[in-house]
């Protein structure tokens, strides 16, 4: 008898990650299952779609009736916006995980579960050193908002680690990605006309592109890999070097003053960087990649500078909508929607 | 300074639990100068004159070669807007600091301090190496100057990499400067890892105990710390390079320290100096003092055992023979360079 095929149970399939995932394994020799609230926007072949709230203990019963032996949970957002402010996003991020873990845990199937985290763990402070092992130990006590829903899901991940030490766990810290058709509160701040920037304060930063995010998800599937994983490019940009590369201007402003811009801009949908994120744009990020590279066989195909002038390069190409310029994503997306119009049509 | 360590004054006369006679160099440099290093080997002249019959060159070149202002301005600034350079994962930026930053540094280095420097070249021209060298004058301008003259003079032109305290990362402007300029975070992951990559580091164990003594207190060094740089030096196998430094004692001499205002502000402590507060802005100018900085010779650090860093006794032993050393080379420059301005 064959082996049995491999399941794999993806959360947050409709969004940027976990569909892109989704898609990816279309064509491979596994089932997949995607759940989240929405249903994707791109349909995705050969794939279950499940209608659940990763929140709602419904979620063991959907873990044990889809009969699934692996789960990537990419479910942790960073964007407040869309989970109705930062309390939904928080019971979304903590709340969600513990569930799924607990779900995760009864379940006898599971042998591999996979967390999408972020280096957002590592907070960020001005002494802190300069390249970011995953060794180091956050200083919670200083993490807000993203990074602390971050970091207490970690700790659940750990926790359920210890539980059912038959499960191979992986977690993976991604940078902050951009990319063409991402969409983040970091691509939000580089994409606006005239960027705020905190005077006198110059950060590195170090980024991820969206396809070698998704290609990090794909190897954390692979059976040798467990362990923490830090995830970026090589190399890193200054964000004033950053600013000139993407071609715009900046506006450096007194720090109190980029605060309070920051909320404002927040607060009119401009762009959803919450205010907790601050900290990037004062002192940066960047993280060891070592790790990922020797026992994950992670290579990213961009570089920091390189993730940058694609993301510079061809998201200005999807704004200007030049037709045959789309990437894929978008363009499945204007080719389904199409499709359903004309289904309607023809209906009527 | 009656209750300073017993160091003879005289730089001929026998150094401590050392029973031997240093001479120098009795080569002349290019600039007229008797050479002040020590001479090496048995012979009458130093490593840089080496031996009798070698050419007198010049310990320190009329024009300083790494420091190169662009020589196309305007497609350097056209670079420069458009981002189109690197910098490395610490962020230094090489482009910036060989044109813009070392030919500013160069000013205070040549015209202002006048600074003379010897024995540069005992640094090793490859690998990791540690520089410790003493701290002082209220505003580091100390590891400034080091670096200058590391990239400036040494024969590989090496970049010097510092490791600033929490406090640097904190203020605007001064932060991001010595990011560019090759600066990393005083952490052991940083330091290691610099090494690691094979770069020249330089510490001051004394930390802002140096920079922040009076004036009594000039060229007295202060504790060294923990000894964390030698656990370092020691698990990395990395030579230690000792680093006089005299002359930045007077630039900013601190005549007093207003703790309650220190505190109020957050810093380590609040400078008087004979300018400022006095003089407001222009206070911040440092005084013309006179700097020699001195290399010692390299301290290897390769033929300990594998754990020898977790041997606290042989780390504080270290620590203290490379402050000795230190201690040394201070009071013979400082009786050497004479009067402190002229």
């Amino acid at each position: 008898m064959a082996a049995m095929r491999r399941r794999i149970l993806i959360t947050g399939v409709s969004r940027f990650l976990g569909l892109r995932l989704a898609k990816r394994l279309e064509h491979e020799d596994v089932d997949v299952v995607g759940v989240d609230l929405d249903e994707p926007v791109v349909p995705v072949e050969n794939m279950e779609f499940v209608r659940c709230d990763i929140r709602n203990p419904l979620i063991a019963r959907v873990v044990e009736a889809t009969k699934v032996d692996t789960i990537v949970h990419t479910n942790i957002a960073s964007e407040p916006a869309r989970l109705g402010g930062r309390a939904g996003m928080k019971e979304n991020n903590v709340i969600g995980t513990m569930q799924l873990l607990a779900a995760a845990q009864r379940a006898r199937r599971i042998r591999r579960v996979v967390v999408k985290s972020s280096t957002a763990v590592y907070g960020m402070q001005p002494g802190e050193p300069s390249i970011i092992s995953e060794d180091h130990a956050a200083q919670q006590t200083d993490l807000r908002g993203y990074g602390r829903d971050c970091a207490e899901a970690e700790t659940y991940v750990r926790d359920f680690g210890r539980r059912r030490p038959d499960v191979a766990l992986v977690i993976l810290r991604t940078q902050n990605v951009v990319g063409p058709t991402v969409r983040t509160s970091l691509a939000g701040y580089l994409s606006l006309p005239v960027i705020p920037t905190a005077l006198g304060f110059d950060p590195r930063l170090q980024l991820l592109h969206e396809e070698d995010a998704v290609e990090a998800l794909w190897l954390a599937l692979d059976d040798d890999a467990r362990g923490i994983f830090n995830i970026a490019g090589g190399g890193i940009v200054y964000l004033s070097q950053a600013i000139r590369i993407l071609g715009r201007r900046r506006l450096p402003l007194l720090l109190p003053a980029a605060a309070v811009t920051a909320d404002v801009l927040r607060r009119t949908g401009l762009v959803d960087f919450p205010v907790d994120q601050l900290n990037l744009i004062v002192h940066g990020r960047v993280v060891d990649i070592r790790r990922a590279r020797e026992r994950l066989g992670f290579v990213p195909r961009y570089d920091t500078r390189a993730a940058l002038e694609d993301f510079r390069d061809n998201r200005d190409a999807a704004t200007v909508q030049k037709p045959g310029s789309h990437p894929a994503w978008e363009r499945e997306l204007f080719e389904y929607l199409k499709n359903k119009v004309d289904q309607e049509r023809e209906r009527v | 300074m009656a209750d300073a360590e017993i160091i003879p004054m005289n730089p001929h006369a026998r150094s401590i639990g050392r029973a031997h006679v240093r001479i120098r160099c009795r080569a002349v440099t290019s600039s007229g100068r008797p050479c002040r290093n020590y001479a090496v080997g048995g012979s009458d002249f130093c490593r840089v004159h080496g031996g009798a019959d070698a050419p007198v060159e010049a310990v320190r070149p009329d024009a300083p070669a790494a420091a190169s202002p662009p020589a196309d301005v305007q497609s350097f600034a056209r670079r420069r807007s458009r981002g189109e350079y690197a910098v490395d994962d610490f962020g230094f930026d090489p482009e910036l600091f060989s044109s813009v930053l070392l030919p500013l540094m160069g000013i205070l280095y040549e015209r202002y301090f006048r600074i003379r420097h010897v024995g540069v070249d005992r640094v090793p021209s490859d690998g990791p190496v540690m520089l410790v060298a003493n701290h002082s004058g209220t505003i580091p301008l100390d590891a400034v100057m080091l670096q200058y003259a590391l990239a400036t003079y040494h024969p590989a032109r090496r970049v010097m990499r510092n490791v600033g305290a929490n406090l640097v990362w904190e203020f605007p402007l001064i932060g991001s400067l010595a990011r560019k300029s090759g600066a990393a975070v005083a952490c052991e992951e940083d330091t290691v890892e610099l090494l690691r990559r094979g770069e020249v580091v330089a510490v001051f164990p004394e930390g802002f105990k140096g920079v922040g003594k009076g004036w009594r207190e000039r060229y007295r060094l202060q504790r060294f710390g923990r000894g964390g740089f030698i656990e370092v030096a020691l698990r990395t196998r990395t030579p230690i390079v000792p680093v006089s430094i005299v002359g930045a004692e007077e630039a900013y001499p601190m005549i007093a320290d207003v703790r309650p205002l220190a505190r109020a502000l957050g810093l380590p402590y609040f400078p008087v100096t004979p300018t400022w507060p006095l003089l407001g802005p222009l206070g911040l100018l440092p005084l013309p003092s006179k700097w020699i900085i001195e290399f010692g010779e390299p301290m290897e650090m390769d033929g300990y055992a594998d754990d020898a860093h977790e041997d606290a006794m042989l780390v504080f032993d270290l620590s203290d023979t490379v402050r000795d050393r230190i201690q040394q080379m201070l009071v013979r420059n400082l009786e050497e360079r004479g009067g402190a301005f002229f």
